[in-house]
């Protein structure tokens, strides 16, 4: 009778995978995921690329203001970055297999920017800088016009790989969703290196971290790098997805947004990162489709759908701060050993 | 000349608004080190309230603001009890996300039931002009400069003199310590929000005067004040009235000047870019007070 999880060296213990069994979930899984194309609406395409792209978003960010302890509330410039990076280099012919790593590149170099003054400003000084970083990238965005097309936006041509065109969101969704899985098995393994327990070392405790002869500022400033690049690269796939971009694409409501996804998920988890960014892309869909279905038992409900949408928001991230502090990843994590020793759990 | 004595005192006045928003923060980061973001929505709702108290319920102007008052009263009590109080002691993040996540929550409470029309707003005081020299000044503008001065004279005596404004700053200094000495902490905090509400709300009254009418726009100032308590400090309430000034007038001058060259849009950016230049130079802004750090 299995009473408990013991590992007996050192490799199992920094295994990725804690049972066999995980490991067979977690392929049924990706194969099911493959399938939901086969079956799903366009609609619900649209919105299954916008979670993956969502998780991307957020992983880098878990992995800066998770991992590292930076609070950014700089992502939804990151993204625009990204985003414009992307228009820019296609709108010039280049092709996706350039366009979506540079994206990445330049606004990892653009994190790297704003990641200076982490240097010297911690906690809420940084979440301050990060904020100006948002309001400067919004007004270049919104007023270099030979780049970013101004308040108008820009368009961005299908992304072309090998001759194949992937032009619509069911197609799209091969793209985005094996760039999501290699981003995030990177993510996994990059914290069992040196350079992941440096990142949790100074969020942890900075000067303890320097002590022990982690430099500090590199590590901040490749934090922002890694989460940034990650941003950048969602921010690219967005592009492609939204086919159309402007400043309005891009405002502070998707930086909560996304430390939103973070908090609810768990913060410093990658599984958390996806539950966080699947859950939060899903309420405003899940709340549309209730309000919908009520909407005929009381109408005035259908002008109340955005407040309602704020509010649920607002509520889902002020209770799961109270009640959840860790966040869904936590309570996956509690709900799985509960079945996985039941009945002898205690 | 006449072009920059015009921007200038219009950043002077604009100023005043910032520095009564920017208070709000002070007074609340000052003694439990929470930064309010839900501060702009606290400028909405007040505003709101007022406009419900006189035009529907038309009841005069001054106990219509008593009542405004009382209701922000109880407003940031209740917040701190059931919203704040639970997360003392946990990392910064979350206190910063739970602010966030109550604006949201407050901005639909407002659109729910007041809608996001602009509603006209029964005015507090005559809107006539008044000539200050050779310039023109809105007189709202003067009100608010003036219930900053009348503030800003309270509040420091406040915290000079009177007891609870004393207990206030040794819980800032040191939570553990007050303890020890007996100061209720929780009492200390309930107290700092519900100022911060009480201020915020007079800054709504008196925004929604200005405007001459109140919607959703107004609690963007929220976001806006905040370079204003950075550049000033944040645990300094004359760095977020000088704070509140400087970045008055440097928008004004900013956008008077540079706008036609960008095309618009640079009064809005200016105070961030100022952010940004003077947290580099001077992490803990110009008047806050240096935290210094040993192994």
């Amino acid at each position: 009778m299995r009473c408990g999880e013991f590992h007996t060296t050192y490799a199992s213990d920094m295994g990725i995978f804690d049972t066999r069994r995980a490991r067979w979930v977690l392929g049924a899984f990706m194969v099911a995921l493959f399938a939901v194309p086969s079956f799903a609406t366009s609609y619900w395409m649209d919105v299954a690329n916008r979670a993956g792209i969502a998780v991307i978003a957020a992983m880098g960010l878990n992995i800066l203001t998770g991992f590292t302890g930076q609070i950014s509330l700089g992502n939804a410039a990151f993204l625009a970055v990204g985003a414009y990076t992307t228009a820019f280099l296609a709108g010039h012919g280049m092709p996706f297999v350039v366009a979506c790593p540079v994206s990445g590149i330049v606004t990892a170099l653009a994190g790297m920017v704003f990641g200076i003054p982490s240097l010297r400003l911690k906690g809420l000084y940084l979440a301050m800088a990060t904020l100006a970083a948002h309001f400067i990238v919004e007004f270049a965005a919104s007023h270099w016009d030979a780049v970013t097309g101004g308040v108008a936006g820009v368009s961005i041509p299908s992304p072309r790989i090998l001759g194949f065109d992937f032009s619509d969101d069911r197609s799209l969704f091969f793209l985005i969703i094996p760039i999501c899985i290699a981003g995030l098995y990177f993510a996994k393994n990059l914290f069992r290196t040196r350079v992941g327990k440096a990142f949790v070392a100074i969020r942890d405790q900075d000067i303890s971290a320097e002590v022990m002869g982690v430099d500090v500022f590199r590590y901040k400033l490749l934090s922002f790098a890694v989460s940034s690049f990650y941003v950048g690269v969602a921010g690219s796939l967005l592009a492609y997805q939204a086919r159309i971009i402007s400043p309005e694409n891009f405002p502070l409501g998707v930086a909560i947004d996304h430390l939103g996804m973070i908090i609810i998920g768990g913060l410093g988890s990658v599984l958390g990162s996806v539950l966080g960014a699947i859950f939060l892309t899903l309420l405003p869909e899940i709340l549309r489709l209730a309000n919908s279905a009520a909407a005929g038992s009381f109408p005035g409900l259908i002008q109340l759908f955005t407040p309602l949408k704020l509010a649920v928001f607002g509520l889902t991230i002020v209770l799961f701060l109270i009640f959840e502090p860790d966040g869904l990843a936590d309570l996956w994590r509690r709900i799985r050993n509960w079945f996985r020793l039941y009945p002898f759990s205690y | 000349m006449e072009f920059f004595l015009q921007l200038t005192l219009n950043g002077l006045v604009v100023g005043s608004i910032y520095s009564l928003v920017a208070l709000g923060f002070v007074i609340i980061y000052k003694s439990s080190g929470i930064l309010n973001f839900a501060q702009g929505e606290f400028l909405l709702l007040g505003a709101y309230v007022f406009l419900a108290i006189t035009s529907q319920a038309n009841v005069p102007t001054l106990p219509a603001l008593a009542l405004t008052f009382a209701f922000a009263t109880l407003l940031g009590l209740v917040l701190e009890r059931v919203v704040l109080r639970p997360l003392i002691g946990e990392p910064i993040i979350s206190v910063i996300m739970v602010t966030l996540g109550l604006s949201s929550v407050l901005r639909a409470i407002v659109q729910g039931i007041w809608g996001t029309d602009t509603r006209p707003v029964h005015a507090v005081f005559s809107l006539d002009p008044i000539q200050i020299g050779p310039l023109p000044v809105a007189r709202g503008y003067l009100y608010s400069a003036a219930s900053v001065a009348v503030l800003l004279v309270l509040l420091t005596l406040f915290f000079k003199y009177a007891r609870p404004g004393i207990a206030m700053r040794a819980t800032a200094a040191s939570q553990q310590v007050s303890l020890s000495m007996g100061i209720s902490v929780r009492r200390i905090f309930a107290l700092s929000w519900s100022i911060a509400a009480v201020v915020s709300a007079a800054g709504g009254v008196l925004l929604a005067t200005m405007r001459g009418g109140v919607d959703g726009s107004l609690a963007v100032l929220g976001l806006k004040v905040l370079p204003v308590v950075i550049v000033g400090g944040l645990d300094s309430i004359g760095g977020a009235i000088l704070g509140g000034l400087l970045v008055g007038v440097l928008e004004n001058l900013a956008g008077g000047y540079l706008d036609p060259v960008f095309g618009g849009g640079v009064k809005e950016v200016a105070p961030f870019v100022a952010l940004v230049l003077i947290l580099m130079v001077k992490p803990y802004g110009l008047f806050g007070k240096v935290r210094i750090e040993r192994v």
